[in-house]
């Protein structure tokens, strides 16, 4: 019966609906191109501006491609600042963080998912909403608690916080613990298991997934985090990747070595971008999922 | 529970023990630097020692304080690119949701500026907005416009900044409009097309509610961050801009407190945004408790 309606009211509609169509699809497609144009344009800009030099860089009418590509400016960035270093540092705090910190957020995830005990509803309300509490109330008191046990202008003040979880991550992972059924559990209790063996033999393979996802995005901010470090770190060498390029920005630009700045920063932006393009569809599916739960 | 069999307490002890570490970490980075923050505001804390009880000699002074007002000023004016910036949004979502070809490959070109390290970000666009030779004012040259000096104008390093925030936040803004508008039952659409809808009203009377919860959500956690802005201020105008007229409040705090020593007056300014946030945040929820609808 269906079958019929349908044929009907295709013959009864003119094409003129499947051309408005493409239409308009023709017109969305040009429109999100040149949107996108707008979206990567300073990127290509900048890796354009790295590429330059110096004459390229101040010439008007301006040059997108140089007349001379010169990736110079790329080796000589490792002897103009403190660049291997502070890209050893923000890789010492991110992996560090994100290692232990996914151990345990997701053994805590586990325990207020599956596990009974007193007071759980209350004390996750009140974890999450230590979130709410804007980090510049408590940078103040945690620079000062930091300083007087000497940890200024070391890592560990970036290090030590993240290893205790992340309540992100601890949330997102405590939802996607409710679509795994609880005789699952309760079947590895009768068999004897302990809890620890439940976490790593039952629970964490199962959620692998999702702390992939969360892990990334959470390597990602760390990577990109510049408040916490400008804090912390004084001394270059200390410094992670974020603040030696800011710092090339400010020492370089009265030079007006834009091809050296530039280069820096594609240098800072180039390893996240990577990861990005390999591990998208994780990314964008983890984003669109905890937007639309939210 | 009265009744605690060995079970349950052997499970009790394994969760606590699991949870352990969140709830130390929050007790220690977040309830007890909070407190203190807030004992700190009453006094003249300096950081080297000194913490005497001053009452509300603080907060008396930063309401007289015409660069506070600046800075609140211009944070809340910034926050102008949060309607912006879900209009763009949904508008591209609505494009991409027509499922034409390429899409993924637009949604990935979208989210780079997002993932991308505010950091370099900020050198690139603070080049951009170079008035000689940057970016913006080369586009501009195009149409025979000629640009300002973008960041030392008064009057144009406000628009710049929003205009860089929208852009790097766009992708993100985008994608959970795109989640949210692919939940949307075509089973409504088709109803409303049965009725005499046209495009319009169907996105007024259906796309537009459907998506509230996405658009609810944006609106307060831009307005959390957007109070909270720092980097992109502290990196392309590190004085605080011309005339202090980019500064905003967390830079201010940030001045006060790891440049000038003030840590009372600066953990009083902290506790009046922190107040603020969660203000306008509970304002929000109110409004929205209000307009809310449930789909039976």
């Amino acid at each position: 019966m269906e079958v019929a309606i349908t044929k009907k009211t295709t013959k009864a509609v003119p094409m003129s609906e499947k051309k408005k169509n493409r239409i308009t699809n023709t017109f969305v497609f040009v429109l999100l191109s040149i949107g996108a144009i707008f979206m990567i344009a300073p990127l290509l800009w900048m890796f354009s501006t790295s590429l330059k030099s110096k004459e390229d860089v101040f010439s008007l009418p301006p040059v997108w491609i140089p007349h001379t590509i010169s990736f110079h400016k790329y080796t000589e960035i490792w002897g103009m600042g403190p660049l291997l270093s502070g890209i050893g540092n923000s890789l010492i705090v991110a992996i560090t963080v994100t290692v232990i910190g996914t151990f345990t957020s997701s053994l805590a995830a586990f325990a207020f998912s599956k596990l009974q005990f007193a007071g759980k509803n209350k004390i996750f309300i009140a974890l999450f909403a230590s979130v709410m509490i804007p980090y510049p109330v408590v940078m103040i008191p945690q620079f000062i608690m930091f300083s007087n046990i000497g940890w200024i202008d070391s890592l560990l003040p970036l290090i030590i916080p993240g290893l205790f979880g992340n309540i992100f991550m601890i949330f997102f992972l405590r939802q996607f613990l409710t679509s795994i059924p609880n005789s699952i559990i309760e079947a590895a209790k009768i068999d004897g298991c302990s809890y620890f063996q439940i976490f790593y033999k039952i629970i964490f393979p199962l959620i692998k997934p999702a702390v992939a996802a969360q892990l990334i995005l959470w390597f990602m901010g760390i990577w990109n985090d510049y408040l916490g470090p400008i804090l912390y770190l004084n001394s270059p060498e200390k410094q992670t990747l974020q603040l030696v390029i800011a710092n090339f920005n400010a020492s370089y630009a009265i030079q007006s070595d834009y091809p050296l700045i530039m280069a820096a920063s594609m240098v800072a932006l180039l390893p996240m971008l990577i990861v990005f393009i390999i591990f998208q569809k994780q990314i964008i599916e983890s984003i669109a999922i905890s937007g639309v739960k939210g | 529970m009265k009744t605690t069999s060995k079970l349950y307490r052997t499970e009790q002890r394994y969760a606590y023990l699991f949870i352990a570490a969140p709830v130390i970490g929050f007790l220690i980075f977040a309830m007890v630097p909070l407190l203190y923050s807030i004992y700190g505001a009453f006094t003249d804390w300096n950081g080297l020692g000194q913490m005497n009880f001053i009452g509300l000699e603080n907060f008396k002074n930063l309401f007289q304080d015409e660069y506070f007002y600046k800075s609140m000023y211009n944070t809340i004016f910034m926050m102008l690119g949060i309607p912006i910036g879900i209009v763009l949004a949904l508008l591209l979502a609505l494009a991409l949701n027509r499922g034409i070809p390429g899409t993924n490959t637009f949604r990935v070109l979208y989210y780079i500026p997002v993932i991308s390290s505010l950091a370099a970000i900020s050198i690139l666009w603070q080049w951009a907005y170079n008035g000689d030779y940057g970016l913006v004012n080369q586009f501009l040259a195009l149409f025979d416009i000629k640009g300002p000096n973008w960041l030392q104008n008064t009057g144009t390093v406000k628009p710049a900044l929003i205009i860089m925030t929208v852009w790097k936040g766009l992708g993100y803004t985008m994608l959970l409009y795109l989640a949210a508008l692919q939940s949307v039952p075509k089973s409504f659409y088709e109803a409303a097309k049965l009725d005499g809808a046209n495009a319009f009203k169907a996105f007024w009377y259906i796309t537009l509610p459907m998506v509230k919860p996405v658009t609810f959500f944006i609106i307060v956690t831009n307005i959390i961050g957007g109070a909270q802005i720092f980097t992109e201020i502290n990196v392309m105008t590190p004085t605080g801009g011309p005339e202090f007229s980019s500064a905003s409040v967390v830079f201010y705090i940030w001045q006060k407190a790891f440049g000038n020593f003030q840590l009372g007056y600066a953990s009083a300014m902290a506790l009046v945004l922190g107040l603020f946030i969660f203000i306008v945040t509970l304002i929000q929820f109110k409004i929205n408790e209000k307009n809310s609808f449930d789909l039976d």
